[in-house]
């Protein structure tokens, strides 16, 4: 541990609006939740802060709760919690990325409100929230709020929340009926990655036609981004034909349209050459998996 | 799984050898009570900090003290504190202990500091300023043979060597085809669990004991003793609880070890060394990187006629120990098949990288790597089926290899190709596979998706390697190990040998292979833990030499043991508390008793180190691995979905640890053909954290159904040869084979990420 433990002081709350106050405190603590991120920052010396807000007393924040509307869960929810809820099978893309994060051991600690509040470019849930158009609730000694998630992720590991404020919880709507939703991380082994490219899509159909597209990735930009331009591309054109319906074979207006949104994703993504991957890479997969989630939809059961 | 450990479960009474026993050191380390290096509470010890350079290159102007930072209780030392030579005693000895004007790579270690509080220890490191005037710098093969700079002689070169037989020219006239091909490898770090780790201690009588996570004893001992300018009676090294080395603690414990001596040296007082992952990724040794480029003659019916292969090593800032890599590498480099004609030429190169070392294999899995890879470019070439031309040229007993070695017994090379292929259903199988990527192909043709909208191919990919065991050369007679055996005050028979556990079932199989000899269960057998002060030279734990020729040397001692008591008894001795009565009345009558052997060459065995020809090695062990891939097209992700492997090793001692040996090397093999990429950064490791240096998980690694083939060895106990090392060549060609099989297109450097395969599949229009 290359940090100076002996220097870090760490604040117990004793409730929800205690931790409120904590954290507007002066110097303001840095909120920990699972720690997953922050022990390998403070273990490669490369986390200067030294004060921390400990919320694993808020039990209030832990939890998932499903309405007709659709699903809140707490911030403090643990990977682990929503990979196993049966409430979830309706988000089988959030389930699938919180089976995906990290391992067995990240995924007993990490909480789904420490992924956002840490705003990696590539946290793994964080596609699948921006594309199923997620809310966040934010609360500080000033009151309570809600943002959409598209709107929270500003810049480069910066948020659109306050250094008083904490995240309370994530309210994700129910995908319209027969939705198809595809989640994918691209990584360079099965556990224990950080990915390449992450990708959730979830197209609501219509008929034959895509009425709303909602595309968003990781690791392809400084933030966690939705692809609009692509979206737009593939808003109104129909499926592709499964074999034997339409015409047999003829791969229809759907594969244009696909490839228009392959194209429109140079004016979505921003890919950058790092430790992990190169832009070239990054893009042509991005690309891809639009292509993937077409194939998923055109062979998914007709409604 | 395989039919080895199938028939482990029988235990013939007073048998040890072919018996997964428990392991010796088993219960402590599943139970914690093994102490590792970093668990030793010491009073009074301080902690040791290494300052390092920043740039790969340069003069070193200034070092300063930050005169903000209070300094008090911390120790300070650089190379003008060292009382004998600073350097790392080796082979060439040309690396420093610490940097004294010049530094040739990044995080070379400049200067030492240490407090008892580790903390002030770690800040006072980050309180040091060096100043460095950067120059030139060398950082890849391509630089080094451009002389990009000088920073080694007059052309950067280490080492070369040259291995010929036959006529070139005339292979390739006798040739139908001529194939060339250019293949790559990277570094790999050894990613022991442990992370480099040493404790130094100035003694009463004006000498030093080291402790520490080492694999070789001596090798310490003696470069103590030149950096110290101490007699060897002064220095005592001992073997702590070691958690893995495969080689990266062969040399490297040195360094570590002579910099917190210094630091005990210079303050008197105990100093503790532990590397965190970060300084283990960044500064220690990796496997050198190779670029071969090979010329492969072959006549129609796929007989091999002719190889001309160029070799050239990145070997780093320091010679170390690349000359010995080098020349495995190229003695290995025409793999285990008859070539009539071959040239071999080898080259170990400079770069201002930190140095490269040891890493299991040793230089033979990145020939092998090329030769296989180039193997099936024959066969595709030929059309002719990749085991079907592995087998036609396959080392039988009497052929002869490119240093004119005969091969005279042991020769499993047609055995374990024959067994994969078969345990595979090879031909089957590959048909299978082909049927069913083109039914893939045509659904997604239609836009009928199967596997969830993923493009997913298969394939099958074949390898067959060689391993020598052993000492290159005259390295054993050089070595002259010696082992002895004694009897403790409560009778039981004990093994000195400075040879480590480092995890693999050394001293496990020391008691087998004793407890075999003495009749008695290997519970019985003492081992002696590996510390200088208390048992004889036998030589380093590297080289997959322990057991064929240490073991060989315990067993010696153990039968010539037995014979002496049952002389002394005048009758035989039955089990173990007979031994132990016959033992204490011999102790009591004539005064303790202690057996040494030394190594002897086995007849028949010739090496000229000048003209590099003879019996590189006793022996060589066989392995062929049989491996299934699938690719996602898309995002050119590769999976391996399943491993057939057979290995000759002679005999296997322990056939569990055995096959664990097997299994660990060939995830180990398969990390370093896909995931396993050091990324570079101004000519400093970029990727030194596990969570961007990527080694497979339990989750990618495949079943491996190991068999084990034994040939027996008449010079290895019971028959054995070399297991440790072997398991490490086969993986990556049958990857690079499977991957081929799968897409069409042979990718020639490995680790094949998913973006070099992406590339490889755009450059060949897919």
């Amino acid at each position: 541990m290359r940090a100076a433990l002996s220097a870090i002081e760490v604040l117990r709350p004793r409730g929800l609006s205690h931790a409120l106050e904590l954290i507007a405190s002066e110097p303001q603590p840095v909120p920990l939740a699972g720690g997953t991120d922050l022990f390998v920052a403070l273990n490669a010396g490369a986390e200067p802060r030294t004060r921390f807000l400990d919320l694993s007393p808020l039990a209030a924040l832990r939890g998932i709760r499903s309405s007709r509307e659709g699903v809140t869960i707490g911030s403090l929810t643990t990977f682990r919690e929503i990979r196993e809820h049966a409430g979830l099978r309706h988000l089988p893309a959030l389930v699938a990325a919180a089976a995906e994060v990290g391992g067995w051991q990240i995924q007993n600690r990490a909480t789904l409100g420490g992924n956002i509040a840490n705003a990696s470019p590539a946290g793994d849930a964080l596609p699948v929230l921006l594309a199923h158009e997620a809310r966040v609730k934010i609360a500080s000694v000033r009151g309570e709020r809600e943002i959409a998630i598209d709107r929270l992720f500003t810049g480069y590991r910066q948020l659109a929340i306050e250094r008083d404020e904490l995240i309370v919880s994530i309210h994700v709507p129910w995908p319209t009926r027969g939705a198809v939703a595809l989640f994918r991380k691209v990584g360079t082994r099965r556990a224990q990655s950080i990915s390449k490219v992450v990708f959730c899509g979830v197209l609501h159909v219509a008929g034959r036609g895509m009425e709303r597209v909602r595309l968003a990735y990781g690791s392809m930009a400084p933030v966690p981004v939705r692809a609009r331009a692509a979206e737009n591309a593939l808003e109104g054109s129909a499926l592709p034909a499964p074999q034997g319906a339409g015409s047999p074979g003829s791969p229809d207006v759907s594969e244009s349209s696909a490839a228009a949104a392959r194209r429109a994703l140079s004016k979505d993504l921003a890919p950058i050459d790092d430790i992990r991957s190169d832009r070239d890479y990054r893009m042509d997969i991005a690309g891809r998996l639009i292509e993937q989630l077409l194939r998923v939809a055109a062979f998914s059961p007709r409604r | 799984m395989s039919p080895r450990r199938a028939k482990v479960a029988v235990i013939h009474a007073p048998s040890s050898v072919g018996v997964s026993v428990h392991r010796v050191e088993g219960v402590d380390k599943v139970t914690g009570a093994a102490r590792y290096l970093d668990d030793l509470v010491v009073p009074g010890v301080l902690h040791g900090r290494t300052v390092r350079s920043v740039v790969p290159r340069g003069r070193i102007r200034r070092v300063t003290l930050d005169p903000a930072f209070d300094w008090k209780g911390v120790v300070v030392a650089d190379h003008r504190d060292i009382p004998g030579e600073n350097v790392v005693a080796l082979i060439a000895n040309d690396q420093p202990l610490l940097a004294v004007d010049e530094v040739r790579h990044a995080e070379e270690p400049i200067l030492l500091v240490a407090h008892e509080n580790p903390e002030r220890a770690e800040a006072a490191r980050l309180a040091v300023k060096v100043e460095i005037e950067p120059l030139e710098a060398v950082l890849t093969v391509e630089d080094a043979l451009a002389r990009r700079a000088l920073v080694h002689g007059d052309d950067n070169v280490f080492k070369e060597i040259v291995i010929a037989r036959g006529d070139l020219e005339r292979g390739f006239s006798d040739a139908d085809l001529v194939i060339e091909g250019e293949y790559r490898s990277g570094h790999q770090e050894q990613l022991y669990i442990e992370n480099n780790a040493m404790l130094a201690e100035r003694t009463r009588d004006g000498g030093l004991f080291v402790r520490g996570s080492l694999q070789c004893p001596y090798y310490v001992h003696r470069a103590l003793e030149r950096m110290f300018a101490l007699p060897a009676g002064k220095v005592r090294v001992l073997q702590t609880v070691t958690g893995g080395g495969f080689g990266g603690k062969e040399e490297y414990p040195s360094m570590i070890g002579g910099h917190a001596a210094l630091l005990a040296w210079k303050s008197g007082r105990p100093v503790k060394i532990v590397y965190d992952r970060l300084e283990d990724i960044a500064a220690t040794t990796k496997r050198h990187p190779a670029v071969s480029r090979l010329r492969a003659g072959v006549m129609r019916d796929g007989t091999l006629t002719a190889l001309d292969f160029d070799l050239v090593m990145d070997g780093g800032a320091y010679e170390t120990l690349t000359a010995v890599v080098l020349s495995r590498g190229a003695i290995h480099a025409a793999g285990p098949y008859r070539w009539p004609n071959v040239r071999i030429r080898a080259r170990g190169v400079a770069t201002n990288t930190p140095p490269n070392g040891a890493f299991r294999g040793f230089g033979a899995p990145q020939t092998q790597f090329a030769l296989e890879c180039h193997m099936d470019r024959i066969a595709a070439a030929l059309g002719m089926d990749a085991v079907e031309l592995r087998h036609r040229n396959a080392v039988r007993i009497g052929d002869v290899t490119p240093t004119g070695q005969v091969l005279k017994e042991s020769v499993g090379a047609r055995q374990v190709l024959e067994r994969v292929a078969a345990r595979s259903k090879w031909s089957a199988a590959r048909r299978e596979i082909e049927r069913a990527n083109a039914a893939a192909e045509v659904a997604e043709r239609s836009a009928r998706t199967v596997n969830g909208g993923r493009r997913l191919r298969r394939g099958l990919g074949v390898s067959l390697v060689y391993h020598g065991a052993g000492f290159t050369g005259s390295g054993e007679v050089r070595l002259a190990s010696l082992a002895a055996m004694d009897l403790d005050r409560d009778g039981h028979p004990r093994v000195r040998v400075a040879n480590t556990e480092i995890g693999q079932g050394t001293t496990t199989m020391f008691a087998q292979l004793a407890a075999e000899a003495l009749r008695v269960p290997a519970e019985f057998v003492r081992i002696e833990d590996p510390d200088t002060g208390s048992v004889p030279d036998s030589g380093p734990t590297v080289a997959s030499r322990t057991c064929m020729v240490v073991g060989g040397l315990v067993a010696e001692c153990a039968t010539a043991m037995r014979e002496r008591l049952e002389l002394f008894a005048e009758r035989p001795i039955k089990g173990a508390n007979d031994f132990a009565h016959v033992a204490r009345r011999y102790l009591a009558a004539r005064g303790a008793l202690r057996i040494e052997r030394r190594y002897r060459r086995p007849p028949g065995i010739e090496w000229d180190d000048a003209s590099y020809r003879g019996d590189a090695y006793g022996v060589f062990s066989y392995a062929s691995c049989a491996i299934e891939v699938e690719v996602d097209l898309d995002t050119c992700e590769t999976r391996v979905v399943h491993v057939q492997t057979a290995q000759d090793i002679g005999k296997a001692i322990h056939p569990v640890l055995a096959a664990g040996q097997i299994e660990g090397g060939t995830l180990q093999g398969l990390g370093w053909a896909l995931l396993e990429e050091l990324r570079w950064k101004e000519g400093r490791v970029w990727n030194h954290q596990l969570t961007n240096y990527i080694i497979p998980t339990s989750a990618d690694a495949p079943p491996i159904e190991v068999e084990i083939v034994e040939i027996p060895y008449s010079h290895g106990p019971h028959g054995a040869k070399g297991v440790g090392e072997l398991p490490m060549d086969a993986p990556a060609p049958a990857v690079v084979a499977a991957i081929a099989h799968a897409t069409g297109v042979a990718v020639s450097e490995i680790p094949v990420t998913p973006e070099r395969l992406r590339r490889a599949l755009r450059e060949a229009g897919r």
